[in-house]
């Protein structure tokens, strides 16, 4: 039942914000929908629903975690985006880039599609069949399309061609993978195993091998296109500068780990076949790989926006390397996933506050955030603290698993690399974000500032609330549920 | 009956062969949808010795979406933009025809080296499948109109989705249409997005769009 309405109640809502007319209506059933997705989250965690049409949707502990971070997000950015289309209300914008005239698109088609992108999410995390899982995955690249494209000026349509392009050929390419699963799974004599992780995972030893391991590189090349693992991320930094902050929130946040859930997923089933080590090589050097052109990026980027974008590529680097190493990583990247999500959010969301206010992108021209924004200044400073890995906050504890375990595992190349990559992009990070916070606001401020909206500092102070105290305390419950996850990956 | 398979999988192949070289956007959404028709067929033909009212709806549904809706849709967004033929694309049509024959080869390599557990209705399946699926991905990269890209991407979905008829059965029918809705939607919102790019710029050369960069 409950997993009934997490996934009906925003599918539904998102069709009928299409045809409400008043706003103000709108924007309640936004916000009251992700209330009562964030309530059945919760629920979840005090009964875990049982499996719905056959199997096909059941909630396990990847799941669950996945679902959860996305219901918090989603209701973070509900929250924020009330006060967002209220201050994005006038007809007429003026783009501060190029100083050319634009409109937004209507704000029905931006509720709506945000509701059916929590939908399009929520049955990604639901999904225990493998086709389905691809038809979510692909609906939630459909969803957002249009949520990138809310500014129309042409520059967030190219990014929204470029998003719409290269995700759609990635996530066909993971179509090919399922097939090569089903071929995978036949069998010359008897029935084929039906593509539900469950049936694999106990049939694995049935599998063909060299099938198997063909469809995990399509699943990897595709859905690692969707999640921005370097080289395919090339779409990522792009869309996350241009999409209204808002949305870059929930891109990087929630929807990078749902395609990550994707690529799990079938490297569950390679361990369950015994040819989990060939996934988890593969695993390694992406990983490395992602953190390393990040790097490059990140150093010297004079686009706050593309900054985070950036970021996003290093931190799924992070993940998809604890992952390959297994083990206590896998517990690590997993812990990682939760950490960067709430951190990104955080951060996107406060970048909305100093763009509004700024009225720039650029790293250089915005002096003095901590005088005018003092309370989006200090957010955005625990925000980059936070996710260049600095105690106390989640970020740093969860790096440093992965360290210990690559250490542990005595794999002291991949620990190096680790870590000069990661100081490279700390100082990287650091240098922006301080001289941002930092000095004396030059413009616009004075007579720009209308003070801070509870809507625009609240959420983020929530997450930022929370990656303190998951630095400090990770809660048993979420202890057992990530280690639980983590021993389903092998 | 393998007789008949192999027919329609040797006008797949030759459908992409011709797309290769076509110029002429009209023409190449004409083959594009004929090659749609075919995949119906296709399916039609590959369960030729058991045919069910599910697969019957199933080559209906690929023909009203790949053989008409989407040519349909595609063909009004080319009346919008006002466009007859392909910018000057980035890998000439001669060599893109090569580039072709070079592909087909690869294919039938890749085949070789995949051994199916079961074996397939027609040895065709496999390279044809692989081959199609090769020329969507080459076309994706190597032209320049957004219109055409589309177009790439529907012949890349083509290849995969010969795969799936001519290899595997029993996938359920949800998913089978559920693949095909997105898809659906995919084809609906670039045509959108078409639209939008044409009205801002004036013209639908995707490697025009190129002021985001680093």
């Amino acid at each position: 039942m409950t997993l009934y309405g997490l996934l009906i109640i925003p599918a539904v809502a998102g069709v009928g914000a299409f045809f409400v007319k008043a706003d103000s209506l709108r924007r309640r059933v936004l916000v009251l929908t992700a209330i009562v997705h964030t309530v059945l989250m919760a629920a979840t965690w005090v009964s875990l629903p049982g499996p719905l049409l056959g199997g096909w949707l059941r909630l396990d502990a990847l799941g669950q975690l996945v679902l959860s971070v996305t219901s918090l997000l989603f209701l973070a950015a509900a929250v924020y985006a009330v006060g967002y289309l209220q201050r994005e209300h006038q007809k007429f914008h003026h783009d501060f880039q190029e100083g050319l005239l634009f409109t937004n698109a209507p704000e029905a088609t931006f509720t709506g599609c945000l509701l059916l992108f929590l939908a399009a999410m929520t049955l990604v995390a639901a999904s225990q069949r493998f086709g389905l899982l691809w038809v979510a995955i692909e609906a939630t690249t459909l969803a957002s399309a249009p949520l990138i494209f809310f500014h129309r000026h042409h520059r967030s349509l190219e990014a929204t061609w470029k998003y719409l392009l290269i995700c759609s050929v990635g996530i066909a390419l993971a179509l090919l993978g399922n097939f090569f699963l089903a071929v995978a799974a036949s069998d010359p004599g008897g029935t084929p195993i039906p593509l539900v992780l469950e049936d694999l995972v106990r049939g694995a030893s049935r599998l063909h091998v060299r099938w198997l391991q063909a469809a995990f590189l399509l699943f990897l090349v595709g859905y690692g296109t969707k999640m921005g693992l370097a080289p395919l991320h090339t779409w990522l930094p792009d869309a996350h500068s241009e999409a209204p902050s808002v949305v870059s929130a929930l891109l990087s946040g929630a929807l990078l780990n749902c395609a990550f859930l994707g690529i799990l997923r079938v490297q569950q089933v390679c361990a369950a076949a015994g040819c989990g080590a060939f996934g988890r090589e593969l695993f390694v050097g992406f990983g490395i790989v992602s953190m390393a052109v990040a790097a490059v990026f990140i150093i010297g980027q004079a686009d706050f926006k593309r900054l985070l974008a950036y970021s996003s590529v290093e931190h799924m680097g992070i993940l998809s390397l604890g992952v390959g190493l297994g083990g206590g990583a896998s517990f690590g990247a997993l812990l990682h996933a939760v950490n960067h999500s709430l951190t990104k959010a955080l951060l996107f969301l406060v970048a909305g506050n100093i763009l509004a206010t700024y009225q720039t992108k650029s790293t250089l021209d915005v002096r003095g955030v901590l005088r005018a924004l003092p309370v989006s200044g200090v957010l955005w400073l625990m925000g980059a603290f936070a996710i260049t890995g600095s105690p106390p906050f989640g970020p740093f504890l969860s790096e440093f698993t992965i360290l210990k375990a690559a250490l542990d595992q005595g794999r002291s190349g991949v620990a190096a690399a680790y870590l000069v990559l990661l100081a490279a992009i700390c100082v990287g990070m650091m240098t922006a974000a301080l001289r941002m916070a930092q000095g004396v606001p030059d413009r616009h401020w004075e007579n720009e500032t209308r003070g801070e909206p509870v809507t625009a500092i609240g959420p983020p102070a929530v997450l930022a609330v929370l990656v303190l105290v998951l630095g400090l305390y990770v809660p048993p419950v979420l202890r057992t549920a990530i280690e639980a996850a983590a021993r389903l990956l092998g | 009956m393998a007789g008949r398979v192999d027919s329609v999988l040797v006008l797949l192949a030759l459908t992409s062969v011709l797309l290769l070289g076509s110029s002429r956007l009209v023409r190449c959404i004409r083959i594009v949808a004929f090659q749609g028709m075919l995949l119906a067929v296709l399916t039609l033909a590959v369960h030729a010795h058991a045919l069910t009212l599910r697969v019957a709806m199933l080559a209906a549904t690929i023909l009203a979406l790949k053989g008409a809706a989407f040519p349909w849709l595609l063909s009004r967004v080319l009346q919008e933009a006002d466009v007859r033929r392909e910018i000057e694309p980035l890998v000439s049509y001669v060599s893109s025809m090569l580039v072709g024959v070079v592909g087909f080869a690869v294919s039938f390599w890749l085949s070789e080296r995949l051994p199916l557990p079961t074996p397939p209705i027609s040895s065709l399946v496999l390279p044809v499948a692989l081959f199609t699926t090769l020329v969507g991905l080459f076309l994706i990269v190597s032209r320049r109109t957004a219109l055409t890209q589309v177009l790439a991407y529907l012949v890349l979905e083509n290849g995969i989705y010969t795969f799936g008829v001519g290899l595997v059965h029993g996938t359920p029918m949800v998913v089978e249409l559920g693949v095909l809705l997105d898809v659906f939607v995919a084809v609906f919102v670039m045509g959108i997005a078409i639209f939008h790019i044409n009205r801002e710029f004036d013209h639908i050369d995707a490697n025009q769009l190129a002021a985001l960069r680093d």
